[in-house]
């Protein structure tokens, strides 16, 4: 099975390790990963900021991108939402909507695909640890994959996964919202630490780097020794 | 203008509600409880069936009304009028308190009695009234707190005083009404029941809201628990509803979805103590009830929204489910969003109202986490009309920051162009690299302050994805 991988801006410029993970995770299930080059961003940031042409012209090089691939995979369920979103953005452009609707329909978050499509719920993975997952706004419901992370967390061997209070409050991070409206933002991040600390956990998990990225740097700042992990990271873990 | 809170501008708003810490804790308590109790009610009520497809229903309900406003409306003071009512449209909030203070004139009455209104609250009515010399009653508790408490304003379109604990009450009616017992909420109920009782007796003309009204037997419908509204649709010789315009059904039928929905997504309750129908009836003569009706419908702006974008925002049915699971409502409570309209509902609400110039702000006071446009009981996708806020915003209505504008062109540029959108992700480590602190960014110039002024920022990776799946790539077609 052919997968595109669609590592996103993020974890391409921040956290490499993520597509390097997924990338192995695929292979082993018996995908051949190919990576198209032309994938710039999915237009999020401009989208949700009230910038619907500049999100449109991202989307239109996405689309361009990936419109060949027979399965788009993400490690991200908010980019993934994006994509889904593509259709909606060119609602008056017929040419446009019917190639968006062809991309937005093949496109699936990391873990999605691999319970949803591949069928798999073990893959193998063992790590040691003591973890809490943050079920990430707009996986659960912009793109309402509320399942598959757990299903495959809960495989892992040696992982015990705590609950967290409060788990469906956003984290704070909302893209430009945490550098727009810091005050509110920090507000959120503190109430999201002071759940994950609660739980006893020594390791946050999560399948959006965005939201990773807010908690992790807040907790970085206020020297709190959770660790943060991509999901990926977790299921490419052997021993 | 009415419907405004205070005069402070937007962020020192939020910086005196993140400051309140225990209104705040107050605020976090109540979500988690009103939250609880409508999962209860709604998603987990097996004996209601799929909450999905009451839902569904409810929005059918609200986009068919909305869609046929013209003939509702007119279906509904035909028949308000036909029973011997009195019907007002009134376009803006000054229209609509003219229109009642001169009724109240007419019969020279001076004692009010009020329900819970919020559309009362957007047009300003208590101070209206106050001016020509009425003497206005609030018999809500919340309501009579919050105007006992010098005219607080509300902090919930269902909870009005939420912002405030026993204790605080406690105080007021010590301070303002010579209250001797304690904070136990019984004991300050019967106290606020007591005062109340005499003066529903003594009234003039009560004042209610209107949750919905029934475009085919013309009646006005109130969903309570106090039971007060009734005391005010009763007693008093006249009486006066107020409603947005938007605040109807076509019939019995449909009100009894949206009661359903109302009830449980407000407050976790499968039906209100109180739901009570007033429906005109002018040759009252020697019976109970009012004998002069009258009915005042509001646009105040509504019309705005009415065949755009936004006319799903007039789907809505007040019931505050949105309000009670949005994390910026949170921590930053009612008032800050300086409009008696909050949470994610006011945020797309107030600008529409009230201005871009006035409420500009509000729709980018949320992380567009949708648990609001999860929330809601007739689906309207709140979060995307947040978005929809903010594309008007930065198209010409408001002023967003130039840099802002600039960056966006510039992201266009360079996500539009595979190889630009590479180089820019190649110099980045570069770039940023006397920023270092290690790993990460501690200190952030321009755009980056914001983020690194309360956290730490991830260095960009000197590893290049790109490289090493190519690389891997060739290796495994080497292996194989």
């Amino acid at each position: 099975m052919k997968v595109s991988l669609f590592i996103t801006c993020l974890s391409e410029m921040f956290y490499p390790k993520v597509g390097r993970d997924v990338t192995e995770i695929l292979e082993r299930l018996g995908c051949d990963v190919v990576f198209p080059e032309g994938q710039v961003c999915c237009g999020q940031p401009a989208f949700n900021s009230g910038y619907r042409k500049e999100a449109a012209k991202a989307a239109k090089q996405m689309i361009r991108a990936f419109e060949e691939a027979d399965y788009i995979v993400t490690p991200s369920g908010s980019c993934a939402a994006m994509f889904k979103e593509y259709p909606k953005l060119f609602a008056d452009d017929e040419e446009w909507k019917v190639r968006a609707e062809a991309v937005a329909e093949r496109t699936y978050e990391f873990t999605q695909f691999i319970v949803d499509v591949l069928g798999v719920e073990d893959v193998g993975a063992e790590f040691h640890a003591k973890a809490v997952y943050h079920t990430s706004c707009h996986m659960t419901r912009l793109l309402g994959e509320k399942e598959a992370p757990f299903k495959l967390l809960k495989n892992v061997k040696g992982l015990q996964l705590l609950p967290l209070k409060n788990a469906y409050d956003c984290c704070g991070f909302g893209g430009t919202f945490s550098v727009k409206m810091t005050a509110i933002s920090e507000q959120m991040v503190d109430e999201k630490i002071s759940h994950i600390e609660e739980s006893g956990a020594d390791v946050l998990i999560g399948a959006d780097n965005g939201c990773l990225m807010n908690i992790g740097g807040r907790m970085s700042r206020l020297g709190k020794p959770i660790k943060v992990m991509h999901i990926s990271e977790v299921l490419n873990h052997r021993h | 203008m009415p419907m405004k809170i205070g005069d402070k501008p937007f962020k020192e708003r939020v910086k005196d509600g993140v400051q309140q810490t225990f209104a705040r804790r107050a605020v976090a308590a109540a979500q988690d409880g009103l939250r609880e109790r409508k999962l209860n009610a709604t998603e987990r009520d097996e004996a209601l069936g799929d909450w999905e497809t009451w839902r569904r229903a409810g929005e059918e309900i609200r986009r068919h009304t909305l869609e046929n406003l013209d003939y509702y409306l007119e279906q509904l003071s035909e028949n308000f009028a036909a029973r011997g009512g009195h019907v007002f449209f009134a376009e803006t909030a000054e229209e609509a308190q003219q229109y009642i203070q001169s009724v109240i004139k007419k019969k020279n009455a001076k004692r009010i009695v009020k329900a819970k209104s919020m559309v009362t609250e957007e047009i300003s009515l208590n101070e209206a009234l106050e001016e020509i010399g009425c003497d206005v009653l609030e018999s809500d508790l919340a309501e009579y707190i919050l105007q006992l408490d010098d005219h607080d304003r509300p902090s919930h379109i269902v909870v009005p005083s939420l912002h405030k604990t026993k204790e605080n009450i406690r105080d007021i009616f010590r301070e303002k009404k010579g209250y001797s017992r304690s904070e136990k909420p019984e004991e300050l109920a019967a106290f606020a029941r007591e005062q109340l009782r005499e003066a529903f007796l003594q009234a003039d003309v009560g004042i209610t809201g209107c949750n919905f009204a029934v475009a085919d037997t013309g009646s006005i419908v109130l969903v309570t628990n106090e039971g007060n509204a009734n005391m005010v649709a009763t007693l008093p010789e006249t009486f006066i509803a107020v409603m947005g315009m938007e605040r109807l059904v076509p019939s019995w039928e449909e009100l009894d979805v949206l009661v359903t929905l109302l009830c449980r997504s407000a407050v976790g309750q499968k039906i209100t103590t109180y739901v009570t129908a007033i429906t005109p009836e002018a040759n009252n003569d020697g019976a109970d009830g009012p004998k002069d009706f009258h009915l005042v419908i509001v646009d105040g702006g509504r019309s705005k929204a009415l065949g755009t974008e936004f006319q799903p925002i007039l789907h809505c049915i007040r019931c505050g489910a949105c309000v009670n699971v949005c994390p910026v409502y949170r921590h930053i409570g009612g008032h800050a969003y300086g409009s008696i309209y909050q949470g994610p509902v006011g945020a797309v609400l107030s600008p529409i109202l009230g201005g871009y110039e006035e409420y500009g702000e509000l729709p980018y006071a949320s992380s567009l986490c949708a648990a609001c446009t999860e929330a809601c009981p007739v689906r309207i996708p709140l979060h995307e009309l947040l978005i929809k806020h903010r594309q008007r915003y930065v198209a010409g209505a408001g002023h967003p920051p130039a840099g802002e504008k600039l960056a966006m062109k510039a992201f266009a540029v360079g996500a539009a162009s595979p190889p630009l959108f590479r180089l820019a992700e190649k110099l980045a480590p570069a770039v940023t690299a006397p920023l270092k602190d290690g790993d990460r960014i501690r200190k952030g110039p321009g755009p980056l302050k914001p983020w690194t002024d309360i956290r730490d920022f991830p260095a960009p990776a000197k590893d290049d994805f790109r490289k090493w799946f190519k690389a891997h790539k060739k290796e495994k077609e080497g292996g194989e």
